[in-house]
C-alpha cells in the first residue's frame, strides 16, 4: 500500500458568529494515500467545502477557525502553521479547484497570465519556459488552439473550457495533492463526463491524489476508489466505494443511493430523504441523523454512536450491533 | 480602439455645438442692455444706439449667434469689458494656473484616496479603516472656504511655515514659458523659484484635494470590498500568492472601472476652476478670472471662461471613456 500523503486528524472547525460558536466540521478523520482518488460526500451544508478550505488555510477568518484537530502533510501538522508557509503551500503542494469555473477566473487578466502565476510564484522559469509550459498545460488539459487561448480573456471562454483552465491551473506545479470542491456541479452532464475522466486520466499520469468533494455519489462511483461519507460535520461511514454501493452500513449513505435516479427503474417517484441538514450545532445529544431516519431507534435519541470498523468504518448504531 | 476614438471624438462635435448654444443662450437671457452696461447709466440714446451697432447687438439673434461661433472657431474669443485685453491671449495664464493646482491636487487625491481605500478595505473594520472613513466623512463635508481658512491660520499665520496667498512671492517673476510654473522654473534652472513654486502650491493643493481625497477613498473601498470577495481572489490566494499582490494587482486592476469614473468627474470639476480655493489662495487661475469677471459684469469673459471650462470638462470625460478599456479587456470599443 502506498503511502500516506495527507491526513486529517479529528478536525474541528467552527464560524464564530454573532449567535456564538458554530461547529460546521466536527472531529472529521481521514487520510489521502498518494496517488489515490478519494471521494467526499454529502449534502450541501455537511461540512465538506469548509474541510477543504481547512486543509488550504483559505477559511474566511473571521469568523472561521480551526479549534481543533490536526491536519498533517506529509506528516507535517498545517492546521496552524504560518502564513508564509501556507503560501509555499498553495499551489506548489496542494492545490485546488472550485465549483463555480464562471467567476474562479481572474475577469482582466489573460488565460496566459493567469495560468503562469503558480509557476513563477514557485519555480523560477525564465520567461520562454513559462509560455511553452503553459502551453503544454492547456494541451494536457485537452484545450485546443493553446497557443491563442493564452492571450484571450477569461468571458471568451465557455464553462467547460473555464473549469479546464483552472484544473491546468490548479496542476501547473505538480501539486501531491488536488482538492476538487464540486468540479462538476456547475457543468453540464455532457461536459461533467468529460472534466472526470480527464480528472482521472491526470491522476493515472501525474500520480496527483485528488480529493473529490461532491454532493454526487454517481460522480464519486465513477472516478473513486475510497469514499468518505459526511453528514452534519461529521464522517458517517468510510470505505471501498464498491462496498459501500453494495452494502451501504449506514442509513443515510442508504438514502443517498437510492436516491439516485436509474434508467431502468420502473418507479414513479424517486426516494428522497426526508428534511434536510440539520443546523451546525441545534441537535445537541443523540445521532444527528436521528431525526431523518427510516429506522431510527430509541437509543438514537440519546446517545450517540462512534465511528467503528476497519476498512468499511460506519457510524450507526444498528450496524453496530449486527457486527 | 483608433476607430473608436475617431468616432467618438466625432460625437463630441454636437455636444460642443450644443454648449456653444447654451453658453450664448445664458448670456442673451441676462436682464438689461450690454451697451447701457459699458457706457454706464447716463449714456445717450444716441450712443446707445451706436455701440449696438458696432457690436452687432442690432442683428437678429441667429446671426449674432453665427457671428458668434465663427470667432470662436478662428480663435477670437473678444476683448474685455474692463480693460480692453484680448480674452484669447489672457485665458492661457489663468488656465493654466488652474491646470498646475488642479494636477498636483489630483496627484495626491489619487495616491492618498486609492490607498487609503484599499487598505480599509484589506482591513475591513480595523481601527485605520474606521478613522479612514471618519476622515473621509469630515472630507466630503467640510466646506472648502473654511478648511482653506484654517490652513492659512494654521500654517501661515501661526506657525509661519508656508506663504498663504498667491502663486509665487510678489517680488519675484517667473519668465512664463508654458505658463506650469514647475515646469517654466525647471526649464530655466531656476531651483530656488521651483521650491517657492512648490512651497505656494501646497496649502491651496491641499484644500482642493480634500473633496476628491474623500470620495475616491471612499469609492475604492466599497469597489475593492466587493472584489475582495470574489471567486478570483480565493482562486489567487489558491495558488500561493501574496495578499499583498493580490489586493494591490489582482483586485485593485477589478476594482478600478468605478474609480476611475470618479477621479474623471472629480479632475474635470477641479479643471473646470475651483472657484472658491481659488479666491481664498488669490490663485490666478481660471475661476478667479471668471470669479472678477463676474463683479464687472464683464460679460465677454464670463462667456469664455465658461465656455473654456466646459470645453476641459467634456475632453476630460472623452479620455475617461478611453481609459476604460486599458482596466477591463469586456468593455469593447466599436
Amino acid at each position: 500500500m502506498s503511502e500516506t500523503i495527507l491526513e486529517v486528524k479529528g478536525l474541528k472547525t467552527s464560524f464564530f458568529t454573532d449567535d456564538g460558536e458554530v461547529p460546521a466540521v466536527d472531529g472529521i478523520n481521514f487520510s489521502v494515500n498518494e496517488g489515490e482518488i478519494l471521494g467526499i460526500v454529502g449534502e450541501s451544508g455537511c461540512g465538506k467545502s469548509v474541510t477543504s478550505l481547512s486543509i488550504m488555510g483559505l477559511l474566511p477568518s473571521p469568523p472561521g477557525k480551526i479549534v481543533g484537530g490536526q491536519i498533517l502533510y506529509k506528516g507535517e501538522d498545517i492546521s496552524h502553521a504560518k502564513e508564509s508557509r501556507m503560501r509555499k503551500l498553495r499551489g506548489n503542494d496542494i492545490a485546488m479547484i472550485f465549483q463555480e469555473p464562471m467567476t474562479s477566473l481572474n475577469p482582466v487578466f489573460t488565460i496566459g497570465e493567469q495560468l503562469t502565476e503558480a509557476i513563477r510564484l514557485h519555480n523560477h522559469l525564465p520567461k520562454k519556459e513559462l509560455e511553452s509550459r503553459a502551453e503544454e498545460l492547456l494541451k494536457m488539459v485537452g484545450l485546443p488552439r493553446a497557443r491563442e487561448l493564452l492571450k484571450e480573456y477569461p468571458h471568451e471562454l465557455s464553462g467547460g473550457m473555464r473549469q479546464r483552465v483552472m484544473i491546468a491551473i490548479a496542476m501547473s506545479c505538480d501539486p501531491k495533492v488536488l482538492i476538487a470542491d464540486e468540479p462538476t456541479t456547475a457543468l453540464d452532464v455532457t461536459i461533467q463526463a468529460q472534466i472526470l475522466d480527464l480528472m482521472a486520466k491526470l491522476n493515472r499520469e501525474t500520480h496527483t491524489a485528488i480529493i473529490l468533494i461532491t454532493h454526487d455519489l454517481g460522480v464519486v462511483a465513477q472516478v473513486c476508489k475510497r469514499v468518505v461519507v459526511m453528514y452534519a460535520g461529521k464522517v458517517v461511514e468510510e470505505g471501498d466505494v464498491r462496498d459501500i454501493f453494495n452494502h451501504p452500513s449506514h442509513p443515510y449513505t442508504e438514502g443517498l443511493i437510492r436516491s439516485i435516479p436509474d434508467l431502468y427503474s420502473k418507479k414513479e417517484k424517486l426516494y428522497t430523504i426526508k428534511g434536510s441538514v440539520p443546523k451546525p450545532g441545534s441537535i445537541k445529544q443523540g445521532c444527528l441523523f436521528a431525526p431523518r431516519c427510516d429506522y431510527v431507534m430509541d437509543k438514537c435519541w440519546t446517545n450517540a454512536p462512534e465511528l467503528v470498523g476497519d476498512s468499511h468504518k460506519s457510524r450507526c448504531f444498528l450496524h453496530q450491533e449486527q457486527a | 480602439m483608433l476607430s473608436y476614438s475617431v468616432k467618438r471624438l466625432l460625437m463630441l462635435v454636437p455636444v460642443l455645438l450644443g454648449m456653444t448654444i447654451i453658453v450664448f443662450a445664458i448670456i442673451h437671457a441676462i436682464p438689461g442692455n450690454p451697451a447701457l452696461t459699458i457706457l454706464g447709466t447716463k449714456a445717450t440714446p444716441e450712443a446707445i444706439h451706436n455701440l449696438n451697432q458696432s457690436l452687432g447687438l442690432d442683428q437678429p439673434l441667429y446671426v449674432q449667434y453665427f457671428t458668434y461661433l465663427k470667432n470662436i472657431l478662428s480663435g477670437h474669443l473678444g476683448t474685455s469689458i474692463q480693460d480692453n485685453t484680448s480674452i484669447a491671449s489672457e485665458i492661457w495664464p489663468h488656465l493654466a494656473a488652474t491646470i498646475e493646482l488642479s494636477f498636483v491636487a489630483m496627484v495626491i487625491a489619487v495616491v492618498v484616496g486609492i490607498n487609503a481605500g484599499i487598505i480599509s478595505a484589506w482591513k475591513q473594520n480595523s481601527v485605520f479603516d474606521y478613522a479612514a472613513m471618519i476622515i473621509a466623512l469630515i472630507g466630503v463635508s467640510m466646506p472648502i472656504f473654511w478648511l482653506g481658512l484654517l490652513e492659512q491660520w494654521a500654517f501661515s499665520v501661526k506657525l509661519n511655515w508656508l506663504p498663504s496667498i498667491g502663486r509665487t512671492d510678489i517680488i519675484t517673476t517667473v519668465q512664463p514659458i508654458t505658463n506650469l510654473y514647475l515646469i517654466d522654473t525647471l526649464l530655466e534652472g531656476q531651483f530656488a523659484q521651483f521650491w517657492m513654486v512648490v512651497r505656494h502650491l501646497i496649502l491651496p493643493a491641499i484644500a482642493l484635494a480634500t473633496i476628491p481625497t474623500a470620495i475616491i477613498a471612499r469609492m475604492t473601498r466599497s469597489s475593492m470590498l466587493e472584489v475582495l470577495k470574489s471567486d478570483y481572489i480565493r482562486t489567487a490566494k489558491a495558488k500561493g500568492e501574496h495578499m499583498f499582490w493580490i489586493v494591490y494587482k489582482y483586485a485593485l486592476k477589478n476594482a478600478f472601472i468605478p474609480i476611475l469614473t470618479v477621479i474623471g468627474l472629480q479632475t474635470g470639476l477641479l479643471l473646470g476652476g475651483a472657484i472658491l480655493t481659488e479666491t481664498i489662495f488669490g490663485w490666478p487661475g481660471i475661476g478667479l478670472y471668471v470669479y472678477n469677471a463676474i463683479q464687472y459684469r464683464d460679460y465677454p469673459v464670463i462667456q469664455s471662461g465658461i465656455l473654456v471650462i466646459s470645453f476641459i470638462f467634456v475632453m476630460v470625460n472623452f479620455i475617461t471613456d478611453l481609459l476604460y478599456g486599458l482596466f477591463d479587456p469586456r468593455i469593447k470599443y466599436r
